[in-house]
């Protein structure tokens, strides 16, 4: 009993990791413009695609896959901040919650013609380590670890670069940063698509796990919402940790009731967290 | 009662009023068919108007409503062998209450911060519904042929049901424009456009935001019963989808956020656009890509939609359409 605990707590927590990358990308893209990203779920979708056609295709190994699956990432983000967000950006959430809706429902009517609804695999496996009564797959230790990888990158980014640094200014405070000379429409262009990056990264090692259709980005939005939201919408390493803790439920919850309660417990912390403590646990406490 | 010679009252019913009435008059299965799914989403887009269109509150997982109201009389149906009306009023009630209770609660939260607890409220209703006993857990509830005799067989018991729907919809536009128009519309509307200053001028802005958001959740539970009812059956993963939602959202932007003719409009226009594109051997693989397309368009171009766009086109219509 307890060897199954600890088995299905590191496995869960394991995967903690990867949802927080996920989620990094949503509450990145808040936190800088006020948009919540319903597009993101599709992103995540096209970044497991993207792995699976460079492996099937090309061959490519697939973690080295994943450098031009960040690239295609920046890049789409960048696009679909001109095309559907720009305007809406100071309108009402509604505005933006409805076009980035829009992308969503274009991005899956388009790769379902194509790609069609049905499973796809990456057929590669690592094997898995053995300790004492744990089997831990590595591909699940290689997505921890990129998961950390990227998260460290992120910070080194936003804190030791100058366009990292206006990227903080533009999230502080828009009007002083354009007063201090920052080009503020770029910078937030940027962080879309660094939001829609991270999206495609976390796609792409959850590809390295499960199988996938087009659709599977959508319990991964949802789940990264409630781990924004746990983490404070906004805060990166709260996403992490965010992750971590939706991680750690799913590996413990299914000790003592059937697994289709998580889904029930998850929604219902979510919403406890937004009312109790809307800004989350890393958050400032609100007034 | 002088709003019965305004143009803006009567225009919907009216038309809503003729609509049905041909329906009933041709006896049609098909033409009945096509009327409820219009007619259900016109129903629907309105009463989410009330809240959204009002008070501006994003309700971005309003089909929970839908679901739950549509679960309760579907179980009064099947199971306990109520009849239709009670049920489905009954199924309506609970969906008010449950808005009541989450409500007063969520509420509290502005803008983004609603509409994300309202698709968490959404998701957590359809987990917890696939695991309740009572409702059937996963596999869903279906209906015995049986309870159908009861108003004289299947074919009657759709007409049945097509003339309560037809009758909850006047209903709700009645609804709409009776609290656009009055001094509680007045403070809502408020609300919208600045909710402090709302308040600091007297509006109680919990308890109007709680009522209104009551009043537009009990339609859709009255509604969802209906329509599992004329389906026969239910699973969690038809009374809950997000995706319905979201279209709901999308009538009343397409139609005009705030007005009564707007959701109307919208509603028969977009499943119009949808039906055709479904159709259509051109748009049929892409049918869900185009119509993002223009969803896109209208909320880059043309946010105030169909009828706010002519309100503000012509102002001499404004006196006309609501």
């Amino acid at each position: 009993m307890l060897d199954q605990l600890v088995a299905s707590l590191t496995d869960g927590i394991l995967l903690g990791f990867v949802y927080g990358v996920a989620a990094m990308g949503l509450t990145l893209i808040w936190g800088v413009m006020e948009v919540i990203n319903l597009a993101h779920g599709p992103v995540i979708a096209l970044g497991m695609f993207g792995t699976y056609l460079l492996f099937t295709h090309l061959g490519l190994n697939p973690y080295l896959a994943l450098i031009p699956v960040a690239g295609m990432g920046l890049l789409l983000g960048l696009v679909i901040y001109v095309i559907a967000v720009q305007r809406v950006i100071n309108a009402p959430p509604l505005s933006s919650l409805l076009s980035t809706f829009a992308v969503n429902m274009i991005i899956i009517g388009v790769c379902t013609a194509i790609f069609s609804t049905s499973p796809q695999n990456i057929n590669y496996s690592l094997g898995s380590l053995s300790v004492a009564f744990l089997n831990i797959n590595y591909s699940r230790l290689i997505g921890a670890l990129g998961a950390i990888l990227v998260t460290a990158g992120l910070y080194s980014f936003l804190y030791f670069t100058r366009p990292g640094k206006a990227i903080r200014a533009v999230a502080n405070n828009r009007a002083a940063a354009e007063l201090m000379g920052i080009p503020s429409g770029q910078m937030l262009a940027l962080t879309f698509g660094l939001g829609t990056m991270l999206a495609a990264v976390a796609g792409g090692l959850i590809a390295t796990f499960f199988p996938f259709t087009i659709l599977s980005g959508s319990p991964y939005e949802l789940k990264s919402f409630v781990i924004c939201v746990l983490g404070g919408l906004g805060n990166p390493l709260g996403a992490l940790l965010g992750g971590l803790i939706l991680g750690f439920l799913e590996g413990l919850i299914p000790a003592f009731l059937p697994v289709s309660w998580v889904p029930v417990l998850e929604f219902g912390l979510f919403v406890l967290v937004l009312l109790v403590r809307p800004t989350g646990l890393l958050g400032e406490p609100s007034k | 009662m002088n709003f019965w010679r305004r143009p803006g009252f009567w225009i919907p019913l009216a038309i809503v009023a003729v609509w049905g009435g041909v329906v009933l008059l041709v006896h049609q299965d098909l033409m009945r068919e096509t009327a409820f799914i219009l007619l259900m989403a016109v129903a629907l887009a309105s009463s989410l108007n009330i809240l959204l269109g009002y008070t501006g509150y994003v309700s971005f997982g309003h089909i929970v409503f839908f679901g739950l109201g549509g679960y309760t009389g579907f179980y009064l149906l099947s199971v306990q062998g109520w009849s239709l009306i009670p049920a489905a009023l009954c199924g309506g009630l609970l969906a008010a209450v449950v808005a009541g209770l989450v409500g007063a609660a969520v509420l509290r939260l502005r803008g983004a911060y609603f509409a994300l607890a309202t698709i968490g409220i959404n998701e957590a209703a359809r987990a917890f519904v696939s695991n309740f006993g009572p409702f059937g857990g996963p596999i869903g509830l279906s209906i015995n042929f049986s309870a159908y005799q009861k108003y004289g067989g299947a074919g009657d018991a759709l007409w049945y049901t097509f003339i309560f729907l037809w009758i909850i919809t006047m209903v709700i536009l009645l609804v709409s424009y009776l609290v656009k128009n009055s001094r509680f519309g007045l403070g809502l509307m408020a609300i919208r456009e600045d909710e402090d200053a709302a308040m600091v001028m007297g509006v109680k802005a919990p308890r109007a935001k709680n009522i209104t958001f009551m009043i537009s959740a009990f339609f859709p539970g009255v509604i969802g019963t209906l329509y599992f009812f004329k389906n026969g059956n239910l699973e969690p993963g038809d009374a809950f989808q997000l995706n319905m939602s979201i279209e709901m959202l999308v009538m009343v932007m397409l139609g005009g956020i705030g007005t009564i003719l707007g959701p109307m409009a919208g509603a028969v226009g977009y499943q119009w656009l949808r039906g055709y594109l479904l159709t259509s051997p051109i748009f049929k693989n892409l049918q869900l890509a185009f119509a993002g397309a223009i969803l896109l368009l209208i909320i880059l171009f043309v946010p105030a939609g169909a009828i706010g766009w002519v309100r503000h086109r012509f102002r001499r219509l404004q006196r006309v359409l609501e």
